[in-house]
């Protein structure tokens, strides 16, 4: 359906989900399955451009996304350049996440929003339960050691329709 | 004081705050990469409405799509309203969902479970000015 690779801003996350917007008029009758999609890659799109700042970001640094049509629905696969440190902080949170049957999401969801410990600038905390609960599948995750500053971090979120 | 008046874009809601109706609108798409920014300016509005309140004030959220950097900010501002009402001023959030869209009305009902103010959920068919 798309596929992009570079830095993101504001600006081209404006006009990616416009694209993304007009393609799934096109391709999904049903509207919350339309919606979730829009979400899942809004969420997405945004925990990229909050986790590879343009500034620092190298010409094999960029972000990834492609997002398709698949047997089941959508897939929206992101990838992006992360700090080895905190990989692990990562690891828990997204296998503690795919533990939880949806009841549990939306429990963990509403304890993380009221805490008034999560930052608006993003850290995934809340971005990766948002995410989940639209899915409504595991989050399928990997990380790839690139060298001693950088491992590569690759999400797919399957949204069925 | 005066109304707070903002026309939407694609990333941002529309806002109509008014004190002299205690009529508060948020309506269209909250999905900024940065909501606090948005957001300040609508908080500390509502800080110095409360102040001198109107005996009854509702709030109509009608958004057609939030991200999780506004869904912190949107808490905010319902907190600031749990203040208005704590001085003895009746305070309502009209929620407001399309019918084909239950993950937002469960987000309302999120909001409903953590804030301590009357919501009442109201099924649309269409979000205004899309």
């Amino acid at each position: 359906m798309l596929s992009f690779k570079g830095t993101l801003t504001a600006e081209l996350i404006t006009a990616l989900l416009g694209l993304v917007e007009r393609k799934l008029d096109l391709l999904e009758p049903q509207a919350q399955v339309r919606k979730r999609v829009f979400n899942v890659v809004m969420e997405c799109l945004q925990n990229l451009f909050h986790h590879t700042r343009a500034d620092e970001a190298e010409a094999d640094e960029e972000g990834v996304v492609v997002i398709a049509r698949t047997d089941m629905g959508f897939s929206v696969l992101t990838g992006n350049y992360m700090d080895p440190a905190s990989v692990e902080q990562l690891r828990a949170h997204l296998d503690r996440v795919n533990a939880l049957d949806p009841e549990g999401l939306r429990d963990l969801y509403k304890n993380k929003l009221a805490d008034g410990r999560y930052s608006p600038v993003g850290g995934g905390g809340l971005g990766i339960i948002d995410i989940a609960r639209r899915s409504g599948r595991k989050l399928e995750y990997g990380f790839v050691p690139h060298d001693a500053r950088r491992t590569f971090f690759s999400l797919n979120v399957n949204v069925p329709s | 004081m005066a109304s707070y008046i903002l026309e939407g874009t694609p990333k941002t809601p529309s806002v109509l705050f008014d004190d002299s109706t205690g009529r508060l609108e948020l309506k269209g798409r909250s999905i900024p990469e940065n909501s606090i920014e948005f957001y300040k300016p609508l908080i500390d509005w509502i800080d110095r409405y409360a102040r001198d309140p109107r005996p009854s004030s509702i709030l109509h959220v009608q958004l057609e799509y939030f991200n999780t950097s506004s869904s912190k900010c949107i808490l905010d501002l319902f907190k600031k309203l749990e203040l208005v009402r704590g001085t003895g001023n009746e305070v309502t959030v009209l929620w407001h969902y399309e019918a084909d869209d239950e993950d937002m009305l469960e987000a309302g009902e999120d909001y409903q479970a953590i804030i301590n103010i009357p919501f009442k959920m109201i099924q649309i068919e269409e979000v205004d000015g899309k």
